[in-house]
């Protein structure tokens, strides 16, 4: 039994279809890469695993159970086994520390040691107590991060995560990503950036046009005979 | 001296006699406050924990009329304080539905008029502030397992210095009210008598040393609230 599974899964706003029949098996220490342009449906498909909109038609299950058939407190128990970070990430009101340990708060837990463990993972040591809202545009993508990892979630969704930031400090969201291979997470990552994908991704999943029209190892879809495919779709650096 | 005609020299002498009053901290001057205060602070919190978390909703929920619902909140903004003391009285008298509660002529009577004069503008500024916080945030703080509730609460936190604006707002209505106090409390020296009643009595029979010095402390509580309103807003 797959881990996550996406089956026939479809979203549609207002008559207009922006994902169609999307499937495909996760497991566990994966990190699926999902590349396609701006459009095409990316963000959606994150959007739909992390239950926070729900499919027009298909389903979403974990551990083969039907997360859309679910209520609204066991959709709640099953989004707290994932975490998602933002193409352009909110900072909550307050410092570094209250941002990073906001999902652990609110599931009643309190580790400073966590916390710490977090901030030094993304080279923020230090900046605990810090106005969240002071920091550059690369810092507070990783404490978005930050704030994510605290949780171990066991998926982990990542929305263009290097978009928009300097070479350095997506380097180092990289670095990160990279740490979690072989490791128990799930990671989805949603890319426009070729190389990015080519350097994290276990497997890789082409959108267009809200379709999935290829999947497979990086090696695989980023074929040669693919290359007018790819140049079609997205960023090569 | 004719009643209702005062001199220049009488309201100077009036005045300082009023600051005295103040200062030496007059047993009934004293009383009066303690009681506007503790009316309409309790007035104000209990007004809070309904308002606050039913505006929310309203912000949050998509349903048919909400447009129309919040259109009424705003009109009620100007409620007049006379209109809900009329209300407030048929629903408190011994034969309204709340008439067994045996509450008329008393303070927890004037707090459930306060709070009702108030709700519209607690529960229309909430709505307006959390109006302002990007959805982002909500799907930040969902996305990170945040039940229905704790998402309400960071939204609300994101916006606290306009919901602590709100509150002072509907803090600043109730204790410069007369209608409900004078209709509700029936301005019982002592019980019910808080500053805007006394205000208006005492100037009615002439004591105008008693009615200036209370006008300055409700003058005082309204520049401070304004004051702490200003700093908020400037955040």
């Amino acid at each position: 039994m797959a881990f996550l599974e996406l089956e026939a899964l479809g979203k549609a706003y207002g008559g207009v279809d922006v994902l169609q029949g999307i499937s495909i098996n996760l497991s566990r220490g994966e990190i699926l890469g999902i590349i396609g342009p701006t459009g095409s449906g990316k963000t959606t498909l994150l959007r739909l695993v992390n239950l926070l909109e729900a499919p027009s038609c298909g389903n979403i299950r974990l551990e083969g159970l039907t997360l859309n058939d679910l209520t609204e407190k066991e959709k709640l128990l099953a989004r707290r086994r994932m975490a998602m970070v933002f193409q352009r990430p909110v900072m909550f009101k307050g410092s570094v520390q209250e941002n990073v340990s906001y999902g652990l708060k609110i599931r009643g837990k309190k580790d400073q040691q966590i916390v710490k463990s977090a901030l030094e993972a993304v080279n923020l040591s230090g900046y605990e107590s810090r106005d969240a809202s002071c920091l550059s545009g690369g810092e507070m993508q990783r404490i978005a991060l930050a704030r994510a990892l605290v949780l171990q979630p066991e998926i982990l969704l990542l929305d263009e995560p290097t978009a928009n930031l300097d070479p350095k400090s997506a380097a180092a969201i990289d670095r990160i990503i990279q740490s979690l291979v072989g490791q128990s997470t799930l990671v989805i990552l949603a890319t426009h950036n070729m190389l990015q994908c080519k350097r994290l991704a276990s497997r890789v999943a082409v959108l267009m046009k809200g379709r999935m029209v290829a999947v497979g190892k990086p090696e695989e879809v980023f074929d040669l005979r693919q290359e007018h495919l790819m140049s079609e779709i997205a960023v090569p650096w | 001296m004719k009643k209702g005609s005062f001199g220049l020299e009488e309201i100077w002498g009036g005045l300082l006699r009023a600051f005295e009053l103040i200062i030496t901290l007059d047993p009934e001057v004293v009383g009066i406050t303690a009681r506007s205060l503790y009316i309409s602070l309790a007035s104000v919190f209990l007004s809070s924990l309904i308002d606050i978390p039913l505006g929310a909703m309203i912000e949050s929920k998509e349903f048919w009329g909400k447009r129309g619902i919040i259109s009424l909140i705003h009109t009620l903004y100007s409620l007049p304080t006379v209109t809900v003391g009329l209300l407030v009285y048929l629903i408190l008298s011994r034969n309204g539905p709340l008439g067994s509660l045996e509450i008329l002529y008393t303070p927890a009577g004037m707090v459930l008029g306060q709070m009702i004069l108030i709700t519209p503008i607690m529960i229309g500024l909430t709505i307006s502030a959390l109006g302002e916080v990007s959805p982002q945030v909500k799907d930040t703080a969902k996305s990170l397992g945040a039940s229905e509730l704790q998402i309400m609460i960071t939204t609300i936190n994101e916006v606290r210095s306009a919901m602590l604006a709100a509150v002072l707002l509907g803090f600043g209505r109730a204790i410069s009210e007369v209608g409900v106090a004078m209709m509700i409390g029936g301005n019982i020296r002592g019980y019910t008598r808080v500053l805007t009643t006394a205000i208006s009595l005492e100037t009615s029979i002439g004591n105008l040393e008693l009615s200036m010095a209370l006008g300055i402390i409700l003058l005082s509580i309204s520049l401070l609230v304004n004051l702490v309103m200003n700093r908020l807003q400037r955040r």
